[in-house]
């Protein structure tokens, strides 16, 4: 029984045996397999999973940037910030979106068409990042919403910072921010790193600096787990605040210019004529920047756009301008320059000229009578300069006005600048595909037809014609380096034959003669003193009789519309006629004269003529300019010696 | 008859404790240990709920494996079909009388504990069919009117499992059972026609499943399906454990399950919690004493003279085995989900209880290994 039994254990036992060896194999496989995915896992991805982790174990919240504070030559500021009361959610952390914006709708008035783009937006979204519903509550709005504060989970008030603009005088060059748009974000690279709710430059300044003034985003590192709870703090980096900017611009001369200006179309240009700084850049009439700051409210976008004197053009560099008579400067020096003309010839002005059976009239209807160059410049007679354009001819006087800065932008940046127009027999055949006519010419001698100016252009040839024709730059943003194009004009007017001294000739500018003979530079400059400050000059009522102050200028009307032989027979006054029709009024300047500092652009407008409503408006702002020159001075001594 | 009744009898408990696997003994001890120190790590790093009580659950059930070791095996032999019985109507109390969680119907309270009879019933058809087995002769083992009873041991907790529902653990409790059959000599025609019949009912078997379960299956043929919803348990794990690298990211500093990211971290995936904090290394060692302790498990089978010793031994060796890998399969993302614990390491005092019965059992084959159990 026990044999039996033990034979019969004995085969089953192999049986078991034989069975499990096979189970064995396989245990030994599958410990194998799963061998190899720790190696798989664990060694040869590590490195994927670790990064993963990671990725699950950290967030980043943006942290906005201070922007940088632009301030006027004086350190004041013209674009500061301020503190700002918002008001974010943070979608994660509230459990029912649709009460909390309907308890938000009755807190703070919000819109439907709000509620619905903010909804929209969460949806786009990740649940941590925090939403802005309103970014700039007013204090009282703050006081409730921390009042109900229990109530209203997901929501966090926060105080922040936003642009400020103390005063609307420099609002076109300074220009705004506002928020970040689709096409933003295509043309500014950078923006895509920046955090949501940051306002980004749009116009002028702002939007030319905008790269370096908006700083750098910084951001917060936190873990967090499973559900999204802030665990503790990693890494903080606070970003950088923008870069702060100082500008030529003089607050003070800003806000006098636009108290002049109030209630017109008009613009006002200063520029320092040996280092281009721009001293004031006004454009008339202004509109409130900040209003753009928090996006702009729709009432006042519409009465800005339908504003027929169009206060969101800086008309200093965007404003299209024939420049009249003002170009007879220029046409006077092109035509000494290149010898075609004696400056001593009269010519009888008798109001008229006719040119292949077209009539060219003089302003003047009467005529001047007799006129050399001087007296040309000085009464501003059209028949004079009408013979001159029409023996220099287009392309020499396209030419010489091109040096002296028309047709081309003058600044750096600023995307709103136009280029304006100096036509020549190239540029029409190109942009409007006919030939040239020689009466076009004509036309152009008195910055009438195609020509096209920007006022700060006009500012620009007037300042380089006034240092004595020296090619500058504009600029706004102060530039330390010594100026030393006053010292050499100074040097060479002291010691003209003297060599350099080698200081001088270390010091690197680039100085661009733009005249063959300065001495036609001087005579341009001596007819337009004559046109201020003798009698019959255009300018004469304006001149100012202070030595220290007195100034050189010329005016210059430009036709929106051509007058009609029957106006011109009725003599119709500019104020008989409709506004959109009147003359632009234009006058430029340099002073003082003894010693030329600043030029003077100055265009109002649908201003009638240059010397009744453009030479007044110089006449005072000069004088302010000048004012301030001293102390002007001394501050940049102060501010030189620090560095 | 023979049987040398008085020679086990004369067994001192010094002798008991000499003829005890001391291998296997040390293999249980440090994965207990271990299973403490990852149980703390799930609680944050501190002496908490989960830490106390699995420690507290480990003593007892290892003071209890010594205990059930004691036993001859010639009782558990006697007992099995009792036991069986006995689990089986345990597992008829959870349909009526279970506790319902997450929307399963698992437990039973037992006041001091909530008992899970499924885990119990893991070792109970073991026994069952480890003695039906030893009982008939090698040529039954074939006959068709032999194949009934263990057929019907098989499916019928199986089926009550799976209502549960509990897909996990009654395809572990099946598994148990078609090894015991297995090393008994049934024929590899009928698992054939077995497999066969079963993947023919599959689809029917498919209508039944829960949407949750069905996901799970879709999810692990394809994780990142639904990275947020099924599949967030797989990616979760193995980034878990693919970040802990060579060496782990050290204890207590295992960010994805610190940060709640790996899920059910206590249970099931206790071991990819271990394997992120302690690296491949650590997950290596883990994987070498569970080797270890299959290893012993298979080793006293081969001592164990009878056939109810071998068939027991052997086949909870290939059921430890197969729990232990389809809980790593799982974690790995090697398996689906199918909610499996680890023996052992796994917080869950049914299972601790059902995988110290099993070894323990098996301890006192080794003991008795001499000892025939009828």
């Amino acid at each position: 029984m026990i044999n039996f039994g033990s034979g019969h254990t004995v085969i089953k036992s192999k049986l078991i045996s034989r069975r499990m060896f096979i189970l064995n194999v396989a245990k030994a496989t599958v410990f194998f397999g799963i061998f190899g995915r720790l190696i798989s896992l664990q060694i040869n991805e590590a490195n994927k999973y670790k990064t993963l982790s990671d990725k699950n174990r950290f967030r980043e919240w943006k942290l906005a940037p201070q922007r940088g504070i632009i301030r006027d030559y004086f350190n004041k500021e013209i674009a500061s910030n301020e503190k700002v009361y918002q008001l974010h959610i943070t979608p994660e952390n509230s459990p029912n979106l649709e009460t909390l914006f309907f308890r938000l709708k009755n807190i703070l008035n919000l819109s439907n068409k709000r509620i619905f783009y903010l909804k929209r937006k969460i949806a786009k979204q990740k649940p941590w990042e925090p939403i802005i519903v309103s970014d700039n509550l007013s204090w009282s709005e703050f006081s409730r919403i921390n009042l109900f504060l229990h109530e209203l989970p997901g929501v966090e008030p926060i105080v922040s910072v936003a642009r400020l603009y103390p005063d609307q005088s420099s609002a076109h060059l300074v220009g705004y921010v506002s928020q970040v748009s689709q096409k933003d974000l295509q043309k500014k690279q950078y923006l895509k790193d920046m955090s949501v709710g940051i306002a980004v430059g749009k116009t002028g300044l702002e939007n030319r600096l905008d790269r370096d003034i908006i700083g750098e985003v910084g951001f917060q590192r936190y873990e967090v787990n499973a559900f999204g709870k802030r665990i503790k703090q990693i890494q903080v980096d606070p970003g950088k605040a923008g870069s702060n900017y100082r500008t030529t611009i003089d607050i003070e001369v800003q806000k006098f210019t636009s108290e002049i200006l109030k209630d017109k179309a008009a613009s006002v240009c200063v520029m320092d004529i040996y280092n281009g700084d721009i001293i004031s850049m006004v454009s008339s009439p202004s509109y409130n920047p900040n209003s753009f700051v928090h996006g702009i409210d729709k009432k006042y976008w519409n009465e800005l756009i339908s504003n027929e004197k169009k206060p969101l053009t800086n008309k200093a560099i965007a404003g299209l301008y024939p420049p009249g008579s003002t170009i007879k400067t220029i046409v006077a020096l092109s035509a000494l320059e290149n010898d075609v003309w004696n400056p001593k010839k009269y010519i009888n002005c008798n109001g008229l000229t006719e040119l292949y059976g077209e009539k060219f009239h003089c302003w003047k209807k009467k005529g001047h009578g007799p006129m050399n160059m001087r007296s040309a410049i000085q009464r501003s007679c059209d028949v004079y300069f009408y013979e001159v354009a029409r023996l220099l001819g287009v392309d020499r006087l396209s030419e010489t006005a091109k040096k002296f800065g028309l047709g081309k932008k003058v600044l750096d940046g600023f995307i709103e600048e136009r280029s304006g127009v100096v036509p020549n027999t190239a540029w029409k055949r190109k942009f409007i595909g006919k030939n040239w006519y020689l009466g076009e010419t004509l036309h152009s001698g008195i910055g009438q037809g195609y020509f096209q100016s920007t006022p700060l252009q006009l500012c620009l040839m007037t300042a380089q014609l006034a240092n004595g024709g020296f090619e500058i730059k504009p600029r706004v943003l102060v530039n330390n380096k010594k100026n030393r194009l006053k010292d050499y004009i100074d040097f060479k007017n002291k010691n003209p034959n003297d060599p350099l001294p080698i200081d001088m000739l270390v010091a690197n500018f680039d100085l661009k003669p733009l005249f063959r003979n300065q001495e036609n530079i001087n005579f341009v400059k001596d007819a337009m003193f004559a046109a201020t400050n003798e009698p019959g000059g255009t300018s004469y009522r304006s001149r100012l009789n202070d030595k220290n102050f007195m100034f050189a200028g010329k005016t210059g009307s430009s036709q929106v519309k051509r007058f009609t032989e029957l106006q011109r027979e009725l003599e119709v006054k500019q104020d008989d006629i409709i506004y959109k029709d009147r003359d632009h009024a234009l006058f430029i300047a340099f002073a003082p004269f003894s010693d030329p500092k600043y030029a003077i652009s100055v265009v109002v407008e649908h201003g009638g003529s240059g010397s009744s409503s453009a030479a007044p408006i110089a006449k005072k702002v000069i004088k302010k300019v000048l004012e301030r020159d001293k102390i002007r001075e001394e501050f940049n001594n102060l501010t030189s010696e620090e560095i | 008859m023979f049987q040398p009744r008085s020679i086990q009898s004369s067994f001192s408990f010094k002798d008991k404790i000499m003829m005890m696997d001391f291998t296997l003994i040390l293999s249980i001890l440090i994965l207990g240990i271990l299973s403490m120190f990852a149980m703390y790590s799930t609680d944050g790093g501190k002496f908490d709920y989960h830490t106390k009580s699995h420690i507290v659950r480990f003593c007892v059930f290892f003071l209890m494996f010594f205990v059930v070791s004691f036993f001859q095996i010639r009782f558990w032999y006697q007992t099995s079909t009792i036991l069986y019985i006995s689990f089986f109507l345990l597992l008829l109390g959870v349909k009526y009388f279970g506790l319902t969680s997450s929307g399963s119907q698992r437990w039973l309270n037992f006041y001091f504990m909530n008992l899970q009879p499924s885990e119990l019933m893991k070792i109970g058809l073991i026994l069952f069919l480890a003695k039906y087995y030893h009982r008939i002769s090698t040529q039954d083992v074939n006959r068709i009117k032999f194949l009934f009873l263990p057929i019907a041991a098989l499916v019928a907790p199986v089926l009550l499992v799976i209502a549960q529902p509990d897909l996990g653990t009654s395809i572990l409790i099946a598994i148990g059972g078609i090894t015991v059959s297995w090393l008994a000599g049934v024929r590899v025609k009928f698992f054939a026609y077995a497999g066969i019949l079963f993947l023919s009912l599959t689809p029917i078997a498919i209508s039944f499943l829960k949407p949750y379960q069905k996901s799970r299956i879709l999810t692990f043929l394809n994780p990142d399906r639904d990275p947020l919803g099924a599949g967030y348990q797989i990616i979760q794990s193995k980034i878990a454990i693919g970040s802990g690298g060579l060496f782990g990211k050290g204890f207590l500093n295992g960010s994805q399950s610190y940060l709640d990211y790996l899920p059910e971290k206590h249970t099931d995936f206790i071991f990819t919690l271990f394997s992120e904090e302690f690296g491949f290394i650590g997950s290596i060692f883990i994987l070498l004493l569970y080797s270890l302790i299959i290893h012993r498990l298979v080793a006293i089978g081969n001592v164990t003279r009878s056939s109810f010793g071998k068939l027991y031994c052997f086949s909870f060796a290939t059921a430890f085995f197969v729990y232990v890998s389809v809980n790593m399969g799982m974690v790995l993302g090697l398996l689906p989900i199918v909610g499996a614990p680890l023996p052992i390491m796994s917080y869950g005092g049914s299972s601790m209880m059902a995988i110290m019965l099993g070894l323990g059992i098996a301890m006192s084959c080794k003991i008795y290994k001499d000892t025939p159990v009828n």
